[in-house]
């Protein structure tokens, strides 16, 4: 145990000594959580409009300010022309107009009818989509107000509801991710490093052969490495929780317990790549190339899975970050209790047998 | 076997595939004896020590090191051994006391006796100025010097020293031979490989090997006699040639 103890304090201070990997190690997770919470937004905020009224009139009126009141939209010109549109997108400031045709009012009492047409910049097609649905659904609305009282044909009437992140915020949605990418980030890649380096300096030799068996050096490798990986975790979910006001609807030491057992499988994934590799720079692209590019883009954590073409789709599944961030999603923003997660917390376990022991093979197939 | 050798090897055979690293190999070598390893690279020094310094498991043969056997017993021999390699034993990124902590810890010295090893080693490499100074700092034949120290640092009764003088001027070998010597005195049995022949004469008895088998095995003056040559230089290439 003293052995061990000595090996441990070595690691920490191989880690606490290297400056610059430190400060990457602790301001990586709060840049990218402050990027994404900040800076990334799928919420629409004041967007800028322009309205070109043919009519004039008391209705085309009221539902412009119907529009520009409900703080989506801001008005920025009023056009006069179609002429004007065009130039008035391409100025790059407005995203959306809005065209009431000419004896808007007259047409709604006479024919019941009367057309208005949203034109909005789809160079950026979410956004544009967005502000398209935010302004049809007040305009219905305000056929709804107008429809009360008098006998009209019936209306369906779609009531959304927005269940679990009802304001639509992306930090909702980013947050499990980071989690993942952060424990993945910290513990897979930066432990296969550590231990690559040992083999590429010739010390790992000095190791196996002093009285500490290889158990132990690859405890004692990873046991720094789980602490700095906790510590990050603490910061992204303080950060989630105070700052951004991420929910956790979900037992709290349920979440933390599914966190360390995904913490477990990126450590397990990290002795893996370093029992391949024998130098840091192949741990390195290794760990790039086959972890986490492979999780940003396919875990789920920015793209949904569902949208993906179907092969994409089934090899998500050997990802152990998607299951980790469905996981996540359901605990903190679900609140669902354990029986709900049962699936993707087994395949979790059993990832991390597979990785330990395939590791354990290949290990010993090194020292022969 | 008995117990009068320290390291007794018989038939000591290793096989990676078809390839024939080492081929049956025997030899024993007596306590406090600098037992000289030679050969052109490639021809199993180094996989015959790792198999003494169970690194490795043979493929087939017997053998002990300090009273263990090499196939059961690994765990027994790496707590009576020391090894030092022709790679860095040493970590750079720590300082010359903090290396020194970190390989008599894991070999299990107790606080008091490491503080103690510590101070006698600081005084016997004259390294005072530099003991709270990144390794990275210092000159290599210091290093070289201080790996060869901490290899040695839990008393073994055995040191492995794989090519411990790759790379370093004339004038350090020759300190670093005066370390070995003392060690030796010291009862320390010395197991060294190297291509250097002339640290070949510094050796007790010296093992000549060629494609993983042991041409030749016997004290420097003896192979001298026996080849006809004016020193270890001249018996390794009449060796090599088959004579």
């Amino acid at each position: 145990m003293k052995r061990f103890f000595a090996f441990v304090v070595k690691e920490f201070k191989h880690i606490l000594r290297d400056y610059r990997t430190l400060l990457i190690l602790f301001g990586m997770p709060i840049a990218q959580i402050l990027l994404f919470g900040f800076a990334i937004t799928n919420e629409i905020k004041d967007a800028k409009i322009a309205i070109l009224d043919f009519s004039k009139d008391n209705v085309t009126q009221e539902i412009s300010n119907k529009i520009l009141s409900s703080g989506y939209f801001l008005l920025y010109k009023n056009l006069n022309s179609i002429k004007d549109i065009e130039p008035a997108f391409k100025e790059g400031i407005i995203k959306e107009v809005i065209i009431f045709e000419q004896d808007f009012s007259k047409n709604l009492s006479k024919s019941n009818l009367a057309n208005v047409q949203i034109i909005a910049d789809a160079s950026d097609p979410n956004l544009a989509n967005m502000l398209i649905g935010y302004t049809s659904s007040i305009i219905l609305d305000y056929q709804k107000d107008l429809s009360s009282g008098k006998s009209l044909p019936p209306l369906i009437n779609t009531d959304i509801k927005m269940l679990y992140n009802p304001n639509l915020k992306s930090v909702f949605m980013f947050v499990p991710g980071l989690m993942a990418v952060i424990l993945l980030l910290v513990s897979a890649m930066m432990t296969s490093i550590s231990i690559a380096k040992e083999k590429e300096l010739g010390t790992m030799e000095i190791l196996l052969v002093s009285p500490l068996n290889p158990l132990q050096i690859i405890v004692g490798k990873v046991i720094p490495y789980f602490f700095i990986a906790l510590i990050n975790y603490i910061i992204v979910i303080v950060l989630a929780k105070f700052v951004f006001l991420v929910p956790i609807n979900g037992s709290f030491a349920l979440l933390v317990l599914e966190s360390i057992l995904f913490l477990i499988t990126s450590l397990s994934l990290g002795i893996l790549i370093s029992t391949i590799s024998n130098n840091q720079q192949t741990a390195l692209m290794i760990s790039l190339s086959a972890l986490m590019l492979p999780t940003i883009i396919l875990s789920g954590y920015i793209f949904p899975i569902e949208n993906m073409p179907l092969p994409l789709q089934i090899i998500s599944n050997v990802l152990p970050a998607k299951w980790f961030i469905i996981i996540v999603r359901g605990i903190m923003l679900k609140g669902v209790s354990f029986s709900y997660i049962v699936v993707e917390t087994l395949v979790l376990v059993g990832m991390t047998l597979f990785f330990i022991l395939l590791s354990v093979k290949k290990f010993k197939i090194r020292l022969e | 076997m008995t117990n009068n050798y320290i390291i007794e090897a018989e038939n000591l055979t290793k096989k990676f595939g078809h390839f024939t690293a080492v081929d049956s190999i025997s030899f024993s070598v007596k306590p406090g004896e600098i037992f000289g390893f030679l050969g052109a690279n490639g021809a199993g020094k180094t996989t015959a020590m790792r198999m003494l310094c169970g690194l490795s498991i043979p493929s087939s043969g017997k053998a002990t090191v300090a009273g263990f056997d090499v196939f059961k017993q690994t765990e027994q021999i790496k707590k009576n051994i020391g090894y030092m390699s022709q790679k860095f034993s040493l970590y750079d990124d720590l300082t010359v006391t903090e290396n020194i902590n970190f390989y008599g810890g894991i070999y299990g010295l107790s606080k008091s006796k490491l503080k103690e090893k510590t101070e006698y080693l600081i005084d016997l490499l004259k390294i005072s100025d530099a003991r709270n100074k990144l390794l990275v700092s210092l000159p290599l034949g210091w290093k070289q010097k201080l790996a060869f120290s901490v290899a040695i640092i839990h008393e073994p009764k055995i040191v492995f020293l794989d090519e411990p003088t790759g790379g370093v001027d004339p004038i350090t070998r020759r300190q670093f031979w005066d370390m070995i010597y003392e060690a030796s005195h010291n009862g320390v049995t010395v197991f060294v490989t190297t291509h250097y022949m002339d640290e070949a004469e510094y050796c007790n008895r010296v093992s000549m090997m060629v494609d993983g088998r042991i041409a030749s095995l016997d004290t420097p003056d003896n192979l001298k006699k026996e080849y006809n040559a004016d020193n270890m230089h001249e018996v390794f290439v009449k060796i090599a040639r088959g004579k």
